[in-house]
């Protein structure tokens, strides 16, 4: 497929794969990026003032296709994800019916294939159903395409089948993703257990619910040598447990999300269903653990977990709102603010933990501007300011707590394979 | 009533962000109202041509009784809807119901609900004042004020009391509002029960924990039992009822422990036999009863306040 050249002129370019951060162009040919040709055969995007990084990479978002496409498909979110600057996801198999079977994968490549602006990865079950009882056909969805398995969403609570899972994963080479809960101290629960859910009267969810499980794969990991990543850490425990764990050679790795490393369990305090997530928002100790975490490398790269909810559907009782927040959209300027801003973070850093490093977990071909890499490439002023409103957002779903705040750090052009999907605020 | 006192809150949510002189400002009020309650008319015309709305999604009778009298007697019409026949149960949202309630042009809303928030959230959905009556375990701003009335009757000013909060804590709406009721006036609070009910947790909010409950009650100026509510916490909490009543049931021996002029409190419903002695419930140092009739002179109060208030500001908002 032939697609316009384009040269980036005068940007400053951090490729953190290169070690590069220097201000110059880019040049882009044929859909990868391309050594310098002449000036008058291509498009020249002016990025004088810009940054230009790598396409960021995501290796968790919920698409919801098949069956809950009100809330989101791969479509909207794909829109979402280049509006946001990705051009790398990974959907999660939760969707209804869960992708437990190369059937279901097949229907969501279809979907990609049909719908999705930028590059998107699907994820197979860890189990059948989700259920947690018996081993999904990991060897079929390897087939079907998956670059990893996991049941977000739900966690496997019997650790004799969590032991088969990472043993028979192992022998596809495909790295299992976990959702770090233990059930039986969650239950009922909606927010930290801390002094807040004290103060609320809300069923506080301990931050033991968590670590109990990040023990128990760090374990198995040792035990069976399977990668298994833990999704959305959340405490400090957690980080605490991966760094001894990494220190020893285990072959562990852990996320964290930009809502985690931001906010935390005191904006419950108005009862507003935005904030509630699982896991759930933690104490400010918990908050500057990850950031540490991602600081010393015990955390590998951030993720969103974008976990789209129509208005109406968080518009109840906290107790009986889902779980989960958008992030495609916000992740860019809240990670710049959080992490550069305000942890000493250099630039180059923060797109490392959004780039190289996210692609380097589950092997994708993503994250560099290396020649002849794919020219995914990502363009944004890392100072200016905006305001997210319901409007501007291409999600099909809007719970998002920084609707209406200012941030600073605005996505202007994404290029998917050479292609520009994104710019100036519209999908092309 | 206090003239010089400028009462401005058209909603009660809550009792932890009412100042102290708020929480006095409602209890002195409630004694004007007591008062009305020995004459043979007992209605006042305070709320006369008001709806008040008592949403009550959750299983309650003493409270929903209590805020239908106290409406009654200020002379308002009361409409009540309940959890079990409302269309909750058909999946409607309480957005939607209680926007319907307001179409329906009613002045107030009572509302109790399991879960916690729900009074705050209502309140951010129609333009009508809101008073909670009991959210999940977050609160029961009127049983506290209640029982703060029940209390400075029986035993005068609550500065520098010592009182005793003994049973299921953690569960307990009750418990949470009387903690900052009785702080907000001077009190010193102590949780006392099972390490599994009462966590230390609760230190965060200016109380005390034991467990040890004869330290707790020793010189205590009162003490306020609350029900274990055994239908909920199955075996997870305490092995069983007869090893709770064994360690922390209030009896007769243990009640020597308090000071001689000391109240024991309850809110109801009593598990007789369990919290507390059957006899000792109906002894002359149990307030139990005076606090169901005083919580009618509160939640008149609390009625007629947040009435005012909202009246008050919907005319400045014309002017």
């Amino acid at each position: 497929m032939s697609v316009e050249p384009l040269i980036i002129e005068g940007g400053r370019i951090v490729d953190p794969s290169s070690n590069r951060d220097e201000v110059g162009d880019l040049f882009l040919r044929d859909g990868v990026v391309s050594t310098p040709f002449a000036r008058d055969k291509a498009r020249v995007i002016d990025a004088k003032g810009k940054v230009v990084s790598p396409g960021l990479v995501d290796i968790h978002v919920h698409f919801r296709e098949p069956g809950q496409t009100h809330k989101e498909d791969v479509g909207s979110g794909t829109r979402a994800a280049a509006a946001g600057g990705f051009t790398t996801v990974v959907c999660m198999p939760n969707t209804s019916p869960p992708c437990d079977n190369p059937a279901t994968i097949r229907y969501i490549n279809n979907a990609i294939a049909e719908n999705a602006v930028v590059k998107v990865h699907t994820t197979g079950c860890l189990t059948k159903g989700m259920e947690g009882d018996s081993l999904a056909p990991i060897g079929s969805l390897k087939k079907a395409g998956v670059v990893a398995v996991t049941d977000d969403g739900r966690c496997v609570q019997n650790n004799a089948l969590m032991r088969q899972v990472a043993t028979y994963s192992e022998m596809f080479d495909l790295p299992v993703m976990d959702h770090c809960q233990d059930t039986s101290l969650t239950e009922g629960s909606v927010m930290h257990e801390g002094d807040w859910s004290l103060r609320l009267g809300l069923k506080g969810w301990p931050a033991a619910a968590e670590d109990i499980i990040v023990s128990r794969n760090i374990i198995l990991s040792e035990l069976t040598r399977a990668h298994i990543h833990m999704q959305h850490v959340s405490s400090a425990g957690s980080v605490s447990l991966l760094r001894r764990a990494k220190q020893r050679g285990v072959a562990v790795s852990g996320e964290a999300s930009p809502h985690h490393i931001s906010l935390t369990d005191k904006y419950l305090g108005g009862y507003d269903p935005v904030f509630k997530m699982n896991p759930p928002l933690r104490s400010e100790d918990h908050r500057l653990a990850l950031i540490e975490g991602l600081r010393d490398g015990t955390l590998d790269c951030i993720a969103t977990d974008h976990a789209p909810h129509r208005n109406y559907e968080k518009d109840v009782e906290l107790d009986s709102a889902p779980f989960g927040i958008t992030g495609l959209e916000t992740s860019l300027p809240v990670c710049l603010e959080t992490l550069h801003r305000s942890s000493g973070f250099s630039l180059s850093e923060v797109i490392d933990l959004m780039t190289r490093k996210p692609a380097g977990l589950l092997d994708l071909q993503a994250g560099t501007l290396s020649e002849g890499a794919d020219a995914d490439v990502t363009i944004f002023d890392s100072e200016k300011e905006w305001t997210p409103t319901i409007d501007g957002f291409q999600s099909r779903s809007d719970n998002s707590p920084w609707l209406g705040q200012t941030l600073r750090g605005q996505v202007e052009t994404t290029i998917v394979q050479g292609r520009i999907v994104y710019e100036d605020g519209k999908i092309l | 009533m206090k003239s010089e006192y400028e009462w401005t809150r058209r909603n009660l949510i809550g009792i932890e962000n009412l100042t102290p002189e708020e929480v006095t400002f409602i209890l002195d009020t409630a004694v004007s109202f007591k008062k009305t309650m020995g004459r043979s008319v007992k209605k006042l015309p305070s709320l006369r041509g008001k709806v008040v709305a008592n949403l009550f999604l959750e299983p309650s009778t003493r409270t929903r009784v209590a805020f239908e009298v106290a409406a009654n007697r200020l002379s308002a019409d009361v409409l009540t809807v309940s959890g079990s026949s409302s269309s909750i149960t058909k999946g409607e949202t309480l957005r939607d119901t209680a926007q319907n309630i307001e179409a329906l042009k009613a002045d107030m809303i009572v509302i109790r609900h399991s879960a916690p928030g729900s009074p705050l959230y209502l309140s951010q959905l129609v333009d009508i004042p809101v008073v909670n009556a009991g959210d999940g375990a977050h609160e029961h701003p009127t049983q506290a004020l209640l029982d703060c009335f029940t209390l400075r009757e029986k035993i005068g000013s609550l500065e520098g009391k010592k009182v005793a909060i003994l049973g299921d804590i953690l569960f307990s709406r009750v418990a949470r509002s009387n903690i900052w009721a009785l702080r907000k006036l001077g009190a010193h609070v102590t949780l006392v029960g099972p390490s599994t009910l009462v966590p230390g947790t609760f230190e965060s909010m200016g109380a005390e924990v034991s467990h040890d409950l004869r330290s707790a009650l020793t010189d205590a100026d009162a003490v306020m039992l609350l029900r274990i509510q055994h239908e909920r916490q199955s075996q997870m909490h305490f092995p069983s009822l007869g090893e709770y009543t064994s360690l922390f049931g209030l009896n007769r021996e243990r009640t020597s422990w308090l000071k001689p002029e000391a109240v024991i409190m309850h809110p109801g419903p009593l598990n007789r036999g369990v919290e507390i002695d059957s006899d000792l419930a109906d002894s002359s140092r149990s307030v139990i009863l005076d606090q169901v009739t005083n919580g009618i002179a509160v939640r008149m109060a609390v009625l007629y306040l947040c009435a005012s208030a909202d009246e008050w500001q919907k005319r400045e908002a014309v002017l």
